[in-house]
């Protein structure tokens, strides 16, 4: 895949994330539960945009090419998927990482939120791969990939800052599990209509 | 002729009436709050029942281009998208309108004003993604699958999101709520505008999107000979 060829890539990927949050540590230092919620995730749709964008944007048309000789366009998405997974996954862990040396560590319960971070990084994965494709069709694909993909984004980042407030003290939230399933759910529909939409795309 | 447009017939005598009928029917006075305001109810809310009837159809005619690649369905597709996304602004404002009265702001941040804002901007999006292409036949693959996509993301961000929050749009007390009002609560008197309007202002919906698709399909003919 693209990020061991061009490892330099992955590696600005890392310098990204270990810059942006000093930068807000630099301008915050030690935040309030409530900032710190915030000023996380909005940090994560940054390093997920920069991360997962280049899955598709960075490909050049020959090599595309030869993927379109040895794989399915299903097998291709799929993978695509599952990799930007993995990957999201390890940046969400690193920055959250990150974020507790630098910021401080305000949770009371760590592991629901290591719990509730996997999630929102799957979640923003997905989304971002399938608009990439679309994007990498179009002129303009970073500025695209933020018109399209902040609003669609939104709801998930509301829900992701609802449920992560669990973590911060012990509050009884309302409609807990709803959320939850309402997420999950959201990702299996991105992942379905990927898996639908893609060969659309792939054709050219 | 009547028998072709008649429908268009009905959307005009519809409209007069919502329009008339609209600020002459009784309303019930039940506290104080709402007073006069509910009239609103025949203007805003039938903006949502047309955007989504609009959007439905959009979809459908995506999905049959992705089948069957022509550019009608094309053309309906997007011309259906447009009217859809005019007629969701449409809802915003006048639920921006009502909302100064009511709740002192244009705009007070409330779940539903943010989740139908949230809509409307995806379908925005669509026509600034197609806009970026310059291949016709790539511009209208491209847009159907993105359509498809803006259209299954209504479901959360107009049907279940809003749902989840405390609101104080009418009919949403809290998770239980309907995303819009509850069609139970409607007086009688009121029913009888309510309906037709919901009818009259979504068959002008498609009114107005035909005579746009005449037009795209002149000047398809005219540009490509």
């Amino acid at each position: 895949m693209l990020e061991i060829r061009q490892q330099y890539s992955l590696y600005g990927v890392i310098l990204y994330v270990a810059s942006t949050i000093y930068i807000v540590y630099a301008s915050m230092h030690q935040p309030e539960n409530q900032v710190w919620n915030g000023l996380f995730w909005i940090v994560q749709l940054f390093v997920c945009v920069n991360a997962v964008a280049k899955a598709f944007l960075q490909e050049s048309r020959g090599r595309m090419l030869y993927f379109y000789s040895i794989a399915g366009a299903k097998d291709f998405v799929i993978s695509k998927l599952i990799f930007n997974l993995l990957l999201m996954l390890v940046m969400s862990l690193l920055s959250l990482g990150v974020f507790i040396i630098l910021l401080g560590n305000p949770f009371e319960f760590f592991w629901k939120f290591v719990g509730i971070c996997c999630l929102g990084g799957i979640s923003l994965s997905l989304v971002f791969t399938f608009l990439a494709a679309i994007a990498a069709k179009a002129q303009q694909q970073a500025a695209l990939m933020a018109i399209m993909g902040f609003p669609i984004i939104i709801p998930q980042l509301m829900l992701l800052m609802k449920i992560s407030e669990i973590a911060f003290s012990a509050v009884v939230q309302e409609g807990l599990w709803q959320m939850i399933f309402l997420l999950v759910g959201l990702d299996i529909m991105v992942i379905a209509l990927a898996v639908i939409l893609f060969p659309f795309l792939w054709k050219d | 002729m009547i028998r072709h447009s008649w429908w268009k017939i009905l959307a005009f005598i519809l409209l007069m009436y919502t329009c008339t009928m609209g600020f002459l029917v009784e309303i019930p006075k039940l506290d104080g709050r709402l007073q006069e305001t509910i009239r609103n109810l025949f203007f805003h809310v039938p903006m949502w029942f047309g955007m989504m009837t609009l959007f439905i159809v959009s979809v459908v005619y995506a999905v049959i281009y992705l089948n069957k690649p022509g550019s009608k369905a094309d053309i309906y597709s997007v011309e259906y998208a447009r009217t859809g996304t005019i007629f969701g602004s449409l809802g915003l404002i006048t639920g921006a309108i009502w909302a100064n009265y009511q709740w002192g702001a244009f705009w007070s941040s409330d779940p539903k004003q943010n989740g139908a804002l949230i809509a409307v901007l995806i379908y925005f999006a669509y026509f600034v993604l197609r806009g970026s292409m310059n291949d016709d036949e790539k511009k209208a693959r491209i847009g159907a699958v993105y359509n498809i996509f803006a259209f299954f993301m209504l479901f959360p961000t107009i049907w279940i999101l809003p749902r989840l929050a405390e609101s104080l749009h009418p009919g949403g007390q809290g998770s239980e709520g309907n995303p819009g009002l509850n069609g139970g609560d409607l007086a009688p008197s009121m029913r009888l505008v309510f309906w037709p309007s919901v009818i009259g202002w979504t068959l002008l919906g498609v009114w107005i999107t035909t005579l746009r698709i005449r037009f795209r399909t002149l000047q398809n003919k005219l540009m490509h000979g």
